[in-house]
């Protein structure tokens, strides 16, 4: 067995708050930590994110390595690949596990080659291998449909970016406690070549744990307003299918499927969805599926519970006035 | 302007399969695309072209067989066109791959802007293009969806959660593309006949880039595929409901009412 000491995890904060899926990785890796004997360190960079290391160490965190430097406030590659990799040359941890967010894909990708280190993208299970300690994380290719189990056979640390929305975070502990390291941040605003001249963020929809999601495709020919009602009365969110969401009708936040948002919902009415390979990976972890469709052998009735061969234009409305009579 | 923009041929997607003995993929049969991302890319490099003039150069690692996929990229607009192909090119993963098109980058010289597609259709790892960026030591934006070149600098848009953010960095640059951005536009009819009859791809190969045997493919891989394996799906019911209009919302409501 490999032997590991450290587990480093990349706490992704944005606008001051913690991203849901460092807290997922979090919690995958304490469970590993757990089997080889690692410490599970968090590595946090921002301005005035102090409170941020004792939220990571209630959900498994057991040290955290803090920079806190106005120049970190924002996420940049410039300044975030540098203190991070003089981190790592200096205290040489064993993996590296990052959210695959935009930002997260953005510096493991860039810090890996810097690092010269192995790098395992979009992992939607990760383990380790028997005989040797390494990591096996599981990357889904070809939309989906095929995984590919990747692991890193040398350089160091053993780097994985994390899908998010696969692994459990751990509910807060209240009574853990662990060490908080702050580190000095050398880096001058006058070194750094980028900068960010606006930046818009909305409150982040995230219906990867929405209970029950509404979900549009092609189908609907871009009139998402059954879709909507329809989610609206039954309390639940809405999404929709790749090409909705490339044609500019909808946020990439609400796609669902393989480069989009994995669902874990109890129920998911799927409308006017053919079902792609892409696509159906991010419905896979839902209870149960609806599907409306016109085509009787689209590929969605293969990955639904209930199928409705018809027209979702005349199948939506009347189901909406029923639910809204039942409502009062 | 002088601008790269690196393609990538990918297998379509969703008639790859696996062999369920041998745990090999499929490719008869199986028809191949410029990577969907790619080609999103280049049309910003087009465009950017017909604003700016300048010069627009397709570059891509892989096997011969890439050449037809290179010559329509050129009918859709590109000035140029190189292939980075030599047998020990083979079997890279993201580092290496990197690599090879950073030198291939280099020995073009003066590039401005590079170009990459935020990922590709078959492995999807988003590594490549903050790859290429290290290795040359450039500033890199990502997932971009929109650009413009102001006083020598660019700015472009990028996806972040919940909404966007402008990032502004000197030349030289490389972006990264969103899938999906724009609409490619389709090759002048004129200009394909062209490129298929009359131009000729540049092929590079190791030694022409100046690199060795150790530096590339396989051999500088630090990761490996210790197998592949079908993503198993979730066992569905499959009922299909059937009747009369009222019938089906009836049941249907009857299913939704449980979560409500």
């Amino acid at each position: 067995m490999a032997g590991y000491k450290s587990i480093w995890v990349f706490l992704e904060q944005n606008e001051g708050v913690l991203e849901e899926v460092s807290l997922e990785v979090l919690g995958k890796a304490s469970e590993l930590a757990s089997k080889v004997g690692a410490e599970v360190t968090g590595i946090l960079l921002g301005h005035n994110v102090k409170r941020l290391a004792d939220e990571a160490i209630k959900r498994g965190a057991e040290s955290i390595i803090l920079a806190d430097s106005p120049v970190l406030e924002n996420y940049m590659t410039e300044t975030y690949t540098e203190v991070i990799a003089g981190l790592v040359k200096e205290r040489n941890p064993d993996a590296f596990i990052f959210g695959a967010t935009n930002n997260g894909v953005d510096l493991a990708g860039r810090l890996a080659v810097r690092l010269g280190a192995g790098l395992i993208a979009h992992v939607v299970e990760l383990e380790l291998e028997e005989e040797t300690g390494l990591l096996l994380g599981s990357v889904p290719g070809f939309g989906g449909s095929i995984l590919a189990v990747c692991k890193c056979v040398k350089g160091r640390p053993q780097m994985v970016t994390v899908r998010p929305g696969i692994f459990r975070a751990l509910p807060p502990d209240e009574s853990r406690k662990g060490r908080i390291e702050e580190v000095q941040v050398r880096l001058k605003p006058e070194d750094i070549k980028t900068r960010i001249v606006e930046k818009k963020v909305g409150k982040a929809i995230d219906i990867s744990k929405a209970e029950k999601v509404v979900i549009g495709g092609v189908g609907t020919g871009g009139d998402l307003s059954l879709i909507k009602r329809l989610a609206e009365l039954i309390g639940g969110e809405v999404g929709v299918t790749r090409p909705l969401s490339d044609q500019g009708i909808a946020p990439r936040d609400i796609m669902v499927g393989a480069t989009g948002v994995g669902l874990s919902s109890k129920l998911a009415i799927v409308a006017g969805v053919s079902g792609a390979a892409h696509f159906l990976s991010g419905i896979d972890k839902v209870e149960n599926v609806i599907a409306i469709n016109t085509d009787p052998d689209a590929n969605i009735f293969n990955h639904a519970d209930y199928c409705v061969v018809g027209d979702l234009f005349k199948i939506m409305p009347e189901l909406i006035k029923r639910i809204e009579s039942l409502k009062g | 302007m002088r601008m790269v923009v690196c393609v990538k041929v990918t297998p379509k997607a969703e008639q790859v399969r696996l062999d369920p003995t041998t745990k090999t993929l499929i490719r008869e049969g199986v028809e191949s695309e410029i990577n969907p991302a790619d080609k999103n890319a280049l049309e910003m490099a087009l465009n950017l072209k017909d604003k700016h003039d300048g010069e627009v150069i397709v570059l891509s690692m892989g096997p011969p067989a890439f050449e037809p996929h290179l010559k329509l990229a050129v009918a859709m607009g590109a000035d140029d066109a190189i292939l980075l192909s030599d047998r020990a090119f083979a079997g890279a993963d993201t580092y290496p791959t990197s690599f090879t098109l950073a030198m291939g980058i280099k020995k073009l010289g003066n590039v401005d802007i590079i170009f990459c597609g935020e990922g590709s259709s078959d492995a999807g790892t988003n590594q490549v293009p903050p790859g290429i960026a290290e290795w040359l030591g450039i500033p890199q934006i990502t997932f971009v969806n929109k650009v413009e070149v102001v006083d020598g600098k660019v700015r472009a848009r990028r996806t972040i959660r919940g909404g966007y953010e402008v990032v502004e960095a000197p030349l030289p640059v490389l972006l990264s593309v969103e899938l999906g951005c724009n609409t490619p536009r389709f090759p002048d009819f004129r200009r394909k006949r062209w490129a298929e009859r009359e131009f000729r791809l540049k092929v590079w190969n190791k030694n022409e880039l100046g690199v060795s045997e150790e530096q590339v493919g396989l051999k500088a891989s630090y990761t490996t595929v210790k197998e592949l394996k079908e993503a198993k799906m979730r066992e569905r019911k499959g009922e299909f409901i059937r009747g009369s209009p009222e019938q089906v919302t009836e049941k249907l409501l009857e299913i939704i009412k449980q979560y409500l």
